[in-house]
């Protein structure tokens, strides 16, 4: 039987254009719809709705966000190796889509992240060691998100894009939304990947946000894999292009521009603050890593793709660039160097010195108000294991 | 009559228990699909997006999941949504919101992020109505810590019940007899002070056999409590209202009285509610058992074809004939 998720090009007189022209066999460069502000070898391109100025001190400030970023991530996979974490969920090569993303927002935006979303954490100033402790298995989260305007990572895949569109609600009853004031107005953020797009959920997101024109930004990151499954398995077209059928716009960036990322987020979240409804940005990227420290790519794709896309890094074109126009010294890159590795140093001795949860916290926050029945059961537990003590 | 009290049914109870949660905490959101204008298919929300208007009573789009999702969002900007699952059979589409997100946000929060949502279900059968229109969901909600689950049985608790599931800190599933919504009204005094929510209650004396209900059961055994006074056996009824958690602590003391148990509901018998309550009454009142506590349910099956529902509903035959046969050990 051929297999509609490879086999292309078949006619389809009568009903539209042919998929293979819209979604070729090959999307590796994005296709002519990605907004691009820098280009792998880091030169500066402009683009007809998206282009804005930065300054050295943004670009600066992304550079330092992307090295640190990628810093967490390749020691918390270094933490995995070494028995300290249990799972580590990596997100190697997709730097700039989650700094572009988290810069992108002010203080009073709100995020609903995945459990991937490192970069955007790091940006709502959440100690990354903070991260840690649900992979390693103490907790299932460890900060406040009221406090950070942060969610709690969400592990059921794409869940949190209705929470998102729920709390976009929310802020449209608190009249927070359209009032033209920026220290005011306030939008959300809901992250989600390329797999998460086939969820219900995510769809039901959609219509939701789009019914109630909700202040929602849905940033897709494509990474091109969920798993082992390619990005055919999920969609027959350009994820962003699905926006138009739920009634708000869509648009592809290159999510290895941070430049882009941030530009092209920033007018999202304007719209969505603003009052002007949901938009779908799709970041085009690649999960240069494994989906998490269990997996093994080797298995289900080519060392080819994963090379073409070395070329593509999204720090190095930064680098490139900042470096060719002198924007960059020695001095800044030690200085970069010395905060990474203090970085790590804090992530190592912080992640070893974890302690383990009690047996009896097990037990807390069931509920804000515990029913009798389960007092009984935890006091009945704390008696049995005061036998094991009196043992002793 | 008082001023304060008038008769009621059902529906115009949770209707105005809505209604008075509403007017007392402007937080309190109602959400489904046909809440508005319509005023719900069962008519529970009846007016209450003409006087609170379309911010605070939203019609959803159809799909549940995203009710149940959204509510999630809101309930953590700081609203109290109160969501309307329209029929029992419809709420496995929002059953991963339910039990991963709605159930385990307060836990995965620490208790930084409390879920204070109702989710109210009309359930049981006896309405003559095609398939998943008629199913007791019950036990599938109350298997899951970090979720709270209720059934009210008459107008006068689903006037007090709705505020106080409102009120509730905790995510409350809330189940309502859809069969008794438009039956008979009762008097509701609305200075009376209520019972706390997660309570059970006596509602009928007796000595003889315990009889143990819920939702629209609580009429089945009331009924059958009558039939069997003409027969001069004398059945204590206990409506159980709370069923996660559970309030044994009045079932304990009646059990040790008549020393017999039956308990009756309109989900599956396998691993229902009844299954609970007999294990713990066995653990608990085992040297006052003198016989073993019976359970009268709906069958192991689908729920059938409505022409034949009445015989797979538990009534007021069977829970007699089950508490003859807790009377002949």
């Amino acid at each position: 039987m051929p297999d509609p998720a490879t086999e292309r090009g078949q006619n389809r007189d009568g009903f539209g254009p042919d998929l293979a022209e819209v979604f070729g066999p090959s999307q590796n460069d994005g296709g002519p719809e990605l907004v691009q502000l820098l280009t792998p070898e880091g030169e500066r391109v402009h683009h007809p709705e998206f282009d804005m100025d930065f300054s050295a001190e943004q670009l600066r400030g992304f550079y330092r966000d992307m090295v640190l970023t990628r810093r967490i991530d390749t020691e918390a996979t270094a933490l995995q190796r070494h028995g300290e974490l249990g799972i580590w969920a990596q997100l190697l090569g997709q730097e700039a889509a989650q700094i572009g993303a988290g810069r992108a927002l002010r203080p009073q935006d709100y995020v609903f992240p995945t459990y991937r979303e490192h970069g955007v954490a790091y940006c709502k100033g959440i100690d990354p060691l903070s991260l840690l402790g649900l992979f390693r298995g103490v907790d299932h989260g460890n900060w406040d998100p009221a406090e950070f305007n942060f969610g709690l990572y969400t592990i059921v895949i794409g869940a949190q894009t209705l929470h998102a569109t729920g709390y976009a609600m929310g802020m449209q009853r608190d009249g927070v939304v359209g009032t033209g004031d920026p220290e005011r107005d306030a939008a959300v953020v809901a992250h989600f990947g390329d797999g998460a797009s086939s969820q219900g959920d995510v769809n039901e997101a959609f219509i939701f946000a789009a019914s109630y024109n909700a202040p929602v930004v849905f940033f897709c990151q494509n990474n091109q894999w969920a798993i082992s499954e390619p990005i055919e398995r999920q969609t027959r077209i350009p994820l962003y292009q699905r926006a138009l059928g739920f009634g708000f716009p869509g648009v592809r960036v290159d999510g290895n521009d941070v430049m882009a990322t941030y530009a092209v987020t920033q007018a999202a979240l304007q719209r969505a603050r603003d009052g002007q409804g949901p938009t779908f940005v799709e970041a085009y990227t690649y999960r240069m890593g494994a989906h998490t420290t269990t997996d093994d790519p080797t298995r289900y794709r080519l060392s080819d793709d994963v090379e073409s896309w070395k070329l593509k890094d999204p720090i190095a074109r930064v680098e490139a660039y900042l470096r060719r126009n002198g924007l960059i010294d020695t001095e800044f890159v030690d200085d970069l160097k010395k905060e990474a590795d203090d970085l790590g140093a804090h992530l190592r001795e912080g992640c070893k010195s974890m302690p383990d949860p009690k047996a009896m916290q097990m037990f807390d926050h069931v509920y804000a108000d515990m029913p009798e029945e389960l007092v009984a059961q935890r006091d009945g537990f704390a008696a049995y294991l005061e036998t094991f003590e009196e043992a002793r | 009559m008082s001023a304060s009290t008038q008769k009621i049914t059902l529906a115009k109870g949770l209707n105005m228990g809505l209604r008075k949660a509403m007017e007392d905490d402007p937080k309190v959101l109602v959400m489904g699909e046909d809440v508005g204008k319509l005023g719900g298919v069962f008519r529970i929300t009846d007016g209450l997006q003409k006087d609170f208007g379309e911010d605070r009573v939203i019609d959803s789009p159809l799909a549940e999941s995203g009710i149940v999702g959204t509510a999630v969002g809101l309930a953590l900007r700081g609203y109290r949504p109160v969501v309307e699952i329209q029929f029992d059979g419809f709420v496995y589409p929002a059953y991963d919101q339910i039990v991963c997100q709605v159930a385990k946000m307060h836990y995965r929060s620490k208790g930084r992020s409390p879920m204070p949502m109702v989710i109210r279900i009309p359930f049981g059968g006896g309405i003559g109505a095609v398939e998943h229109h008629s199913e007791s969901p019950e036990a599938q909600f109350a298997h899951t810590p970090g979720l709270k689950v209720v059934a009210c049985s008459n107008p006068v608790d689903g006037y007090w019940m709705m505020q106080q599931a409102i009120a509730s800190d905790d995510p409350v599933i809330f189940l309502e007899p859809k069969r008794q919504y438009h039956a008979e009204k009762a008097e509701l005094d609305e200075s009376a002070t209520p019972e706390p929510l997660f309570t059970s209650r006596v509602v009928r004396r007796g000595e003889d056999v315990t009889v143990l209900a819920y939702g629209p059961t609580v009429k089945t055994a009331m009924s059958a409590a009558e039939a069997a006074a003409t027969e001069g056996r004398s059945l204590e009824v206990i409506d159980l209202r709370t069923l996660s958690p559970l309030d044994m602590g009045p079932v304990y003391e009646s059990v040790r009285r008549t020393g017999r148990a039956v308990i009756t509901h309109e989900a599956h018998v396998n691993l229902g509610i009844g299954s609970e309550v007999a294990a713990r009454i066995t653990e608990e009142c085992f040297y006052s058992l003198e016989s073993p506590v019976l359970r009268v349910g709906g069958f192991d099956t689908p729920y059938p074809a409505s022409r034949i529902e009445e015989d797979f509903l538990p009534d007021l035959d069977r829970v007699l004939d089950a508490v003859d046969r807790t009377l002949a050990y």
